[in-house]
């Protein structure tokens, strides 16, 4: 009997709640189309990418540009590049914007992803103290400042977060043939920032991102010590997750945001963003 | 699994410490009648809920080495961490245990006084009495210092090997996408939390009939 | 029989702005059971935890057999001369024997003679089976018994009771009664009772004094009281009439 009863108010209860989000949905595509108003509200375009990207405020330039032009509102999610892979994969976001071109490639292959494209590159410095203690500055070779760091045990704080940052630090301890380890060798699993703030701190030597570095420097006791190297040099690609895999995504909007950026027009706009003066990134879409 | 035992260690000791002050401290006030400690009682309330990456902030521009105690070399070290726990955990104890004693403060003041105790021995007789909600205190401030990450890997700087605990580690393998990882991270956070309250709890000896 | 143990003097108790309490004059002589009735709210309890030194008087004096201490100087000794029970027995939270021991282990006994006399105030008070249970877990009736014999081993010349019964039954209600009673003729010691119930005044007390909104109305042996009020506010709370 008061079994029977509880299910009858747990029906209710589900009735109820099925009203409103049917009320909902319908207020909501109410609300798409004011009649006073010729354009429809934009659409919301949920964009992954890496911190670095986001903290270096070409964002900021871009997607007003972008959605200046179209209507869609994106917005930003930024996290390590292996989160925002992840995100992408598990259908979480619309289009990812990383810089870890291999994995990239890997996970199209995979199926993962489509219509993926070089957007545009910026570069990396090996930022240390002024003072310099193991004697690398001014030098081209990051594989060679590397192994000098890893001979005189200097600090080094790694990102050890998986992120593009730290994929590329990795690759070139491996050109260097050394397997970093040590106490002088501190992987903090961090971000950019703090990677930095700490390697200041312990005047030691980290990898950056041109950008972070930047927009950092003046609360920072770092110089760039080494740059300029192919091998610094950082790849950014945008792709969509697979719409068969992922229906619910928005893949139309997806591609807007693909196509505006390898346009003239998007590669023109990174090209003119500058941070304290010096250009962050340069184009290269094909 | 030294994230464990770092966590473990450094969660323990600065709960140990923050008890070590804040429960006399709480008794005090606790005693004290409650008009005359309204000022300082709500500067505790507000304390306990630091937000602990302002305590971790605050500790990293005091232990900076261009801060006021950057000669110490703490920055970056488990010892940082002791500190910024220990203050996010010393509100916590402090005022749980005012309101301990200050809820078995009247009744058994006045029975423990008519017995003819002093006022120091009544003091003895409420903490005695309180010691559950007492002992509860510290399990609350262990159970924030051990789920919190925010002033840990500040100060702390999360480096593998050294300074990483288990909360921190959950962050980076979730900032990495490795979810299965920091959910297995998180599961066993909560089976030593269990386990530790399991201990404590016995620890209080809850009478049994 | 004419020795003063306890007297109050012009005392007054504010709480705020508001008189509580205003005694002009109250005397508790030796080896008596004190009776002080009146309705609630009319500072019996206060009084009594004022004589017990656990609050200050606002202003006025207390002497206790013939000496000051409303001066706050000695507080302890003279305290540890006297004990109360309360209307509702707040028991330590461990074993029965411990509660009783409380009241010695504070006065510096410990060992055997603690042991000896804790056991025989339980006996007294019939509770030997007790000893071991944990306080919180005894009944109302038997909370109360512990607490009586609490106050009891620690050899009061002076026992306040605040209202001990109003929260019993009438079987452990005449329990207690009958324990104050015969404990108090044995040992000899004064007894200051708030009540509240007129019937257990008559049973208990020799002497009763009427409070009213703070206030002395009157007082007299009991049966004379009982019997022949004067004032008209203690003749309706004699007869009942008043509600509290």
């Amino acid at each position: 009997m008061k079994l029977k009863a509880q299910f009858i108010v747990f029906l209710a209860v589900l009735l109820v709640l099925a009203v409103f989000a049917a009320a909902c949905g319908q207020s909501n595509t109410g609300t798409g189309t004011p009649p006073e108003e010729q354009k429809p509200a934009p659409t919301e375009l949920k964009l992954a990418t890496t911190t670095s990207t986001h903290d270096s405020g070409l964002l900021d330039v871009f997607l007003p540009a972008f959605e200046a032009k179209f209507n869609y509102k994106v917005s930003v999610i930024s996290m390590g590049t292996g989160a925002a892979l992840e995100a992408g994969k598990r259908g979480d976001a619309d289009v990812v914007l990383v810089h870890a071109k291999a994995t990239e490639l890997q996970m199209v292959q995979e199926g993962f992803f489509v219509d993926r494209h070089d957007v545009m590159y910026n570069d990396f410095v090996i930022v240390g103290p002024a003072d310099d203690p193991v004697g690398i500055k001014g030098g081209k070779d990051a594989a060679a400042a590397f192994a000098l760091i890893a001979e005189k045990q200097a600090i080094f704080v790694s990102r050890g977060d998986d992120s593009g940052t730290h994929s590329k630090e990795k690759s070139i301890w491996k050109k260097a043939e050394i397997e970093p380890k040590g106490n002088w060798y501190q992987s903090v699993g961090q971000g950019m920032g703090d990677v930095l703030r700490m390697t200041s701190e312990q005047k030691g030597y980290t990898l950056t991102d041109r950008g972070t570095f930047i927009a950092l420097r003046d609360s920072l006791n770092l110089e760039a010590i080494v740059e300029g190297d192919q091998a610094l040099f950082n790849q950014y690609g945008i792709m969509a997750p697979n719409p068969d895999q992922h229906p619910n995504i928005d893949f139309e909007g997806a591609t807007a945001l693909i196509e505006y950026f390898i346009s003239d027009e998007g590669q023109e706009v990174i090209a003119g963003f500058q941070l304290n003066g010096e250009q962050l990134f340069y184009p290269n879409a094909q | 699994m030294h994230i464990i035992w770092m966590s473990l260690f450094v969660s323990g000791i600065s709960v140990f410490l923050a008890s070590a002050l804040g429960i006399p401290l709480g008794t005090w006030l606790g005693l004290l009648p409650a008009h005359r400690v309204r000022w300082a009682a709500q500067i505790i309330y507000t304390l306990m809920g630091l937000p602990p990456v302002l305590a971790g902030l605050l500790i990293y521009l005091l232990l900076s080495s261009s801060g006021p105690f950057g000669v110490l070399k703490l920055l970056y070290t488990p010892w940082a961490m002791v500190v910024a726990q220990t203050v996010l955990a010393f509100p916590i104890v402090t005022g749980l245990t005012m309101i301990a004693v200050r809820s078995k403060d009247k009744e058994i003041r006045d029975t423990a006084v008519s017995l003819g105790a002093s006022a120091w021995q009544s003091a003895l007789t409420i903490v005695r009495e309180a010691r559950l909600a007492i002992v509860g205190a510290v399990v609350t401030g262990l159970g924030r210092l051990m789920a919190e990450v925010g002033a840990v890997m500040m100060v702390g700087g999360n480096i593998e090997g050294k300074t990483r605990v288990m909360t921190s580690a959950i962050v980076l393998e979730t900032r990495r996408g490795n979810f299965e990882m920091a959910i297995g991270l998180g599961i066993v956070l909560l089976v030593l939390a269990f386990i530790i309250n399991s201990c404590l709890y016995r620890l209080q000896g809850v009478p049994r009939n | 029989m004419n020795e003063a143990i306890l007297e109050l003097d012009s005392l007054v108790k504010r709480f705020g702005s508001r008189d509580v309490l205003q005694v002009e004059r109250l005397v508790f002589q030796k080896g008596r059971i004190h009776g002080i009735i009146g309705p609630s709210g009319s500072g019996k309890s206060t009084l009594l935890r004022i004589l017990n030194l656990i609050e200050k008087p606002s202003a006025g004096r207390v002497f206790f057999h013939g000496q000051d201490i409303s001066l706050n100087n000695g507080r302890l000794a003279v305290q540890r001369r006297m004990a109360m029970v309360f209307q509702k027995p707040v028991m330590f939270n461990t074993t029965v024997f411990e509660n009783v021991a409380y009241g010695l282990k504070v006065r510096g006994l410990r060992g055997p003679a603690l042991r000896d006399r804790v056991r025989a105030e339980l006996k007294t008070l019939g509770l030997e089976q007790l000893e071991n249970q944990a306080a919180r877990t005894l009944s109302g009736g038997e909370a109360q018994r512990v607490a009586l014999a609490r106050v009891l081993v620690t050899d009061p010349e002076v026992l306040f009771l605040d209202e001990p019964t109003s929260n019993l039954d009438p079987h452990n209600a005449a329990l207690i009664e009958a324990m104050v009673r015969s404990v108090s003729r044995e040992r000899g010691f004064s007894v200051v009772l708030v009540t509240h119930n007129i019937f257990q005044a008559r049973r208990l007390t020799d002497w009763l004094s009427f409070l009213y909104e703070g206030k002395l109305i009157e007082e007299g042996p009991t049966p004379e009281i009982l019997a022949n009020p004067r004032d008209e506010r203690t003749a309706a709370f004699v007869r009942g009439d008043t509600v509290y």
